[in-house]
Order: C-alpha cells, then structure tokens, then sequence
C-alpha cells in the first residue's frame, strides 16, 4: 500500500577465483537498502570488514529482493542493531509492531534519527525476528497485545479530504471533540 | 462529556482522506497507537492511519482479523449497510453525492422543484399571516 523507503535485499557474492584459491568462499547477505545499487554498495562494506576483498576484486553472483510474505497480518518484529554515537558503538534491541519488516525497519530508522540523532550510515542491522507476543520485551508493545483493545481518538483534528481544500483561515473554531 | 466511539476490533470508520475516501471499513486489528488494520469487503486488506479514519456508530461482532468470508457473514448480520444508509451522516452522504452527479436536465428539474416548493411555503405562510392580522 505505501511505498517503502527501505527494501530488503538478498545479496551473494565472492572474491573472484585466483591461481591460489580456485572456489573462494560464497557469501549471502540479507540488507536493507533505498535501491539495489546501494544495496550492492552496502553488501561490499559488509564484507570487507569480514573478509579481504573489494568490489574490484569480488563479483556479485545474485541480488534478489524479499517481498514480505504476509502484509495483511500485523507481527511484532524486534530489531537488534549496532549503531554509531558521537561517544562510541552501541547495540540495542528494538521492538516494533508492523505488518511488514519493511515497515519496521522504516521506522527504527526513524526513531534512531529522532530519538538519538543517528543516521542511516551509521546504524548496522545484526538481526531482525518476528517475535512472538508472549515473547515481546517492551511495554510499548506489549499494549497492544490485549485482545479486547479499546481506546478513543482523543484529539480530532478533520482534514479537508484533498489539499486543494486546504485553507489557511476558517471562519470558526474546528470542533475537536469528534 | 465521554467518549462513545471507541477504537475496537470491529468498529466501522469511514476513510475521510486518501485513495479509498469514502470507503466504509471494519477495524479488524490496531497495529500500533496510529494504526489500525482495516478491512472492507472489497479491498485487500490494508493498514490505515487513525488520522484518516472518522468512526461511526456502528460496531460488528468480530474477533481479532477474522477471514474475509467470517468478515462478511458478520456485515450481513450486523446490516451494516442498512444501518449505516438510514443513519442520518449516512443520509447526508448519498445525498452529496446524488446532487454531485446532476446533469443539467436534472439541475432544472430541481430548480423548478425549489421554485414550487417556495411558492407553496409562502401561500401558507400567508394564510397563518391572514388569520393572525384577522384574530
């Protein structure tokens, strides 16, 4: 329905075959990225800190992206990530309800930008899960596991149903009760 | 003054805002404090935010993201159709939209409809005045 920012990619690659290592290891990433390009970008940096090869002297074998399996259904997905402060790397375990880990993930980076004035760069994804409720850590989402949820929209602000109504002076106080 | 429309699984909204504007749809599930996810039986099923949703009146008897099938056996039931037509926001609406969809023809026809009601109002209008200047 909306257009994700972010999308998830799987990426295999390997160093190319030498005189000296005629099958190098074959490695498989799964990354979240804005294009495929990036993607491939972001796949090599993973894999210079493992291993000593660079796009020059690597080749991508596959890129795939993953469309969520289930986007009618609402999941709670936890997001372990390890991000850059200004003091130092940090890890953090994130939970958020969603019915797509891309919208998840969306909205751990930006919740990281908003709350602890992190970037897109700066954050690594170690592991993303669906968690299951009785498993869930944060009371934020916790919540929202009753069954019997029930709540009323407090603060009703009624939009003009397309911009073009939008006006900049009204002649009398919205009701906001309803 | 309290609330009575509450956010719960199986309240009927109507989406004031966005690509399905007008639509009348079913809470089937709240995602998170903005989001809910909604259901109608003739659309896939979608999140939505709170923000474009007006809730109505009317509330179904289902589970949490019950089957379509479940779903709509459930609308029967619960006449939603029905009610939500002869309730009067739901009135207002089928008017709106019958008077948006006016051709010229139909634009004279009520036209000349006003004119003969005004002409039938003042008549009486005028007889209540003649009684009350006699009395």
């Amino acid at each position: 329905m909306v257009a994700y920012r972010f999308h998830q990619y799987q990426v295999v690659g390997r160093a190319l075959p030498t005189p000296g290592d005629e099958h190098p290891k074959i490695y498989r990433m799964k990354l979240w990225a804005t294009n495929e390009v990036r993607a491939k970008s972001k796949f090599w940096y993973f894999l210079r800190k493992l291993k000593k090869v660079k796009k020059s002297n690597g080749q991508m074998l596959a890129i795939n992206e993953i469309f969520e399996r289930n986007p009618t259904t609402i999941k709670n997905y936890g997001i372990w990530l390890r991000y850059q402060s200004r003091t130092g790397y940090h890890n953090m375990y994130k939970e958020y309800r969603d019915t797509t880990l891309n919208g998840a993930v969306e909205q751990m980076y930006t919740e990281m930008a908003s709350r602890h004035r992190v970037r897109f760069p700066c954050i690594q994804i170690i592991k993303t899960a669906t968690v299951h409720f009785k498993l869930c850590k944060r009371d934020n989402t916790k919540q929202f596991h009753k069954s019997n949820i029930k709540f009323p929209l407090v603060y009703r602000k009624v939009r003009p149903p397309i911009r073009k109504l939008k006006t900049t002076f009204k002649a009398s106080r919205p009701n906001l009760f309803m | 003054m309290p609330f009575k429309r509450f956010v719960e699984i199986g309240r009927v909204a109507l989406v004031n805002y966005g690509k399905d504007y007008g639509r009348l749809v079913v809470i089937v599930d709240v995602v998170d404090q903005n989001r809910a996810l909604v259901d109608a039986p003739d659309m896939v099923r979608c999140q939505i935010n709170f923000k474009r949703l007006s809730l109505t009146d009317i509330k179904i008897d289902i589970k949490r993201v019950p089957k379509k099938t479940t779903l709509i056996k459930a609308m029967e039931e619960a006449d939603v159709k029905n009610k939500w037509e002869n309730s009067s926001w739901g009135k207002k609406l089928i008017v709106q939209k019958r008077r948006a969809s006016l051709n010229d023809f139909d634009r004279f026809k009520v036209m000349l409809a006003k004119i003969k009601r005004g002409g039938a109002i003042r008549q009486e209008l005028a007889k209540l005045k003649k009684e009350v200047a006699a009395a």
